[in-house]
């Protein structure tokens, strides 16, 4: 049974991806998107193409949510103005 | 103006999702990208290149062009990120040092400050002193992702990965190493200069090879005129071609993942960050 799967795991996607644009702090919302890119992975992974699974693993849900957490360490909770 | 935003978006939305009913269906065996292309490629890449991995072949030899000038934007990136964010290292106010015997923490300003000392320890001004477990458990860890980075780099030919993939996980190594330590112990040991000049030599790589057999009197990117230097028959020249170029783009995108890190993490300054 893959389409169950299948299914599951894009609705998760659609889940995550409306959460990290809706949640208010900006960590969590980059948390989110490492979360979206892990699942957008396993699609990938279901659908056959291992290669780009790889890609989305290592650069998405790995490098691209530290480039975003060390982005965000240099911001502050609240604007001066 | 926020309900015309929403309508465009809803508009431009609904006319994709109408649209998307024309593609063909997923593994449809009649769409005119299996008809022409995926055959000959699943059939005549083992006998062209000697390389199972279909996907490797066509990324690093059929398509080269493609992979090459991913390989130059990626190069672009790092550099547009150094020319945006680096400032000098002098534009430090101030910098917090631990007097080790007292445990005492002191602020300096200007420039007098405390030269390579053993009681006096540097600590970051925005972040707490690194915890002893992590720092031992990613210091167990980085040399066993490493590993597995150069096992993604030389089995790409066999299985899914190659070069892009296992440059990450080289630079998520390094990337760890800096967060888990400090950032200062990083970049000590794999400098920013270290990381712009692999960058570009990655680049030069790739390139060089795809040069080196025009000058050999074939086409740009057509490895089996490699054969007479590696000393191998056509087909496996280009097999080996692909591992050169794959080792280039696995450096270039290695240095440009740690470059970016070094200067996003400290705002451009290279001396304290996450």
């Amino acid at each position: 049974m893959i389409i169950p799967i299948d299914l599951i795991i894009l609705v998760l996607i659609i889940v995550s991806a409306i959460a990290a644009i809706t949640v208010p702090d900006l960590l969590s919302s980059a948390v989110i998107l490492g979360a979206y890119s892990f699942l957008l992975c396993l699609l990938w992974t279901v659908m056959g193409a291992v290669d780009v699974a790889f890609t989305e693993a290592t650069v998405g849900a790995g490098v691209s949510t530290v480039f975003c957490v060390a982005a965000i360490f240099h911001t502050s909770r609240r604007t001066k103005d | 103006m926020k309900i015309l935003g929403k309508i465009t978006i809803l508009l431009c939305g609904s006319l994709l999702l109408f649209f998307t009913s024309d593609f063909p269906d997923f593994g449809d065996a009649n769409s005119p990208a299996s008809l022409h292309l995926s055959p000959y490629f699943i059939e005549h890449t083992l006998e062209d290149t000697a390389v199972p991995n279909v996907v490797t072949s066509v990324l690093a030899d059929y398509r080269g062009y493609d992979t090459m000038f991913e390989t130059t934007v990626i190069l672009t990136a790092g550099l547009a990120c150094f020319l945006l964010l680096r400032i000098p290292k002098r534009a430090v106010k101030n910098r917090y040092y631990l007097h080790e015997p007292t445990g005492v923490t002191l602020r300096f300003e200007g420039d007098k400050y405390p030269q390579e000392s053993d009681v006096f320890k540097r600590i970051d001004s925005s972040w707490v002193p690194y915890d002893i477990i992590i720092n031992f458990t990613c210091r167990l860890l980085i040399h066993f992702i490493q590993i597995f980075a150069l096992y993604v780099v030389a089995h790409g030919h066999h299985s899914p990965g190659g070069g892009f993939q296992g440059g990450v996980v080289l630079g998520a190594s390094v990337i760890l190493f800096a967060i888990s330590g400090n950032l200062r112990a990083a970049i000590k040991r794999f400098g920013e200069k270290t990381a712009a000049l692999f960058s570009a030599t990655g680049v030069f790589i790739y390139a060089g090879t795809a040069a080196l057999c025009m000058v050999l009197g074939e086409n740009f990117i057509d490895y089996a005129a490699l054969a007479p230097i590696l000393g191998s028959d056509r087909i496996m020249a280009r097999s080996h071609g692909i591992f050169i170029v794959e080792i280039g783009v696995a450096v270039a995108v290695m240095a440009v993942m740690i470059w970016i890190y070094y200067n996003l993490s400290s705002a451009g300054k290279q001396d304290e960050g996450l």
